[in-house]
């Protein structure tokens, strides 16, 4: 499809958003990610029946924890999508960006002065 | 077992604020079972308490660790060698488990990590619901295995109350009446002849009205 998307984006890969953890977002931020967003199929598509339910649950859940924290609860975000809509993904990833440019470096990056090169963490 | 849920973010941050060197100890037990204080809340409590310090420019030293039990002394025990590199501790055990630290490290700081709420089972994962209050004298053989101590919301013996109606309690109407439950047990079990004859007074001395309890199995002891 050949679309484009900024390039300052990691995607790491897992066999379903039930596989991401809480735990696993938390320690994005503490390695210094801007932000991170989970891209989950399509409520109701999931192959493992509710894997991508229990992710929604899982980042709601960290968004309470980042409010809570100071870090702001916008920096980690859902997104459903199904493989099929490249074209979604790729507006996705702008409109990740673009909020996340907006929202500034994250600050735990910059009290450790610390860069990792990316600025926007995908779990998909 | 006994359930509890996390004490809220932002009283832990508070908590420690003053401290620099903080260890979290989780319990392998009741508290692992209810997601409350097990070796993964205690990571992610970790991790939050990270965040919010290293944002706001506090270096501090933050290690999560966990007991097989904080309620027996063998394995508090294992705190002995690394806890004086700490300030403080946040122990995510029960009460229980918090107070046995306590015990165990005279001069430590030790701060609960979780509000411990009742003695419970696991209807669905994430829902908890309270079974018995550790009254000390088992009434379950005489009400149909339903006890009214735990599941009637004034706790009493001769049940149903005026409040009890279609089934639900009036402190809530989604909270099932004890003593219906109990009734449709006994109707089942045919032993309803059981409402015939009142109860007598519940001896409370086994309970907290008899003061701090303690057990003392001599069959036990050497």
């Amino acid at each position: 499809m050949r679309l484009q998307y900024p390039p300052d984006v990691r995607i790491i890969q897992v066999p379903c958003t039930g596989k991401v953890d809480i735990l696993h977002l938390l320690t994005a931020f503490e390695e210094g990610a801007d932000g991170v967003f989970v891209a989950g199929c399509l409520e109701g598509d999931c192959h493992f029946i509710e894997g991508n339910l229990r992710a929604k649950q899982r980042v709601k859940r960290v968004k309470e924890i980042l409010e809570q924290v100071g870090l702001g609860s916008d920096r980690v975000e859902m997104f459903n999508l199904s493989a099929g809509q490249g074209g979604r993904f790729a507006e996705i990833v702008r409109e990740m960006d673009q909020k996340i440019r907006e929202l500034g470096p994250s600050p735990i990056r910059l009290a450790k002065v610390k860069s990792t090169g990316s600025r926007v963490e995908v779990a998909a | 077992m006994i359930r509890a849920v996390g004490i809220h973010l932002e009283e832990i941050i508070d908590l420690v604020n003053d401290f620099d060197k903080i260890l979290l100890a989780g319990c392998d037990g009741c508290v692992t079972v209810c997601e409350a204080g097990g070796l993964k809340e205690t990571k992610v409590l970790g991790s939050a308490l990270r965040l919010h310090f290293t944002q706001a420019g506090q270096n501090k030293m933050i290690d999560e660790t966990t007991l097989t039990r904080q309620c027996d002394k063998e394995y508090v025990g294992l705190l002995r060698d690394m806890i004086d590199n700490y300030d403080a501790v946040v122990s995510l055990a029960c009460g229980a488990g918090v107070q046995f630290v306590v015990d165990m490290y005279k001069d430590k700081v030790v701060f609960p990590g979780v509000d411990t709420c009742f003695i419970g089972v696991t209807e669905e994962r994430g829902w908890y619901t309270e079974r018995c209050q550790a009254c000390g004298r088992c009434i379950l053989a005489d009400t149909g295995g339903i006890c009214p101590i735990a599941r009637c919301s004034k706790r009493m013996l001769n049940g149903p109350c005026g409040g009890s109606e279609a089934g639900k309690c009036e402190v809530s109407p989604e909270m099932p009446c004890g003593w219906q439950l109990i009734y449709d047990r006994l109707k089942t079990l045919g032993q309803l002849d059981r409402f015939e004859n009142p109860v007598d007074p519940k001896d409370w001395t086994t309970s907290r009205d008899g003061g701090i309890r303690k057990i003392m199995r001599e069959d036990l002891r050497i």
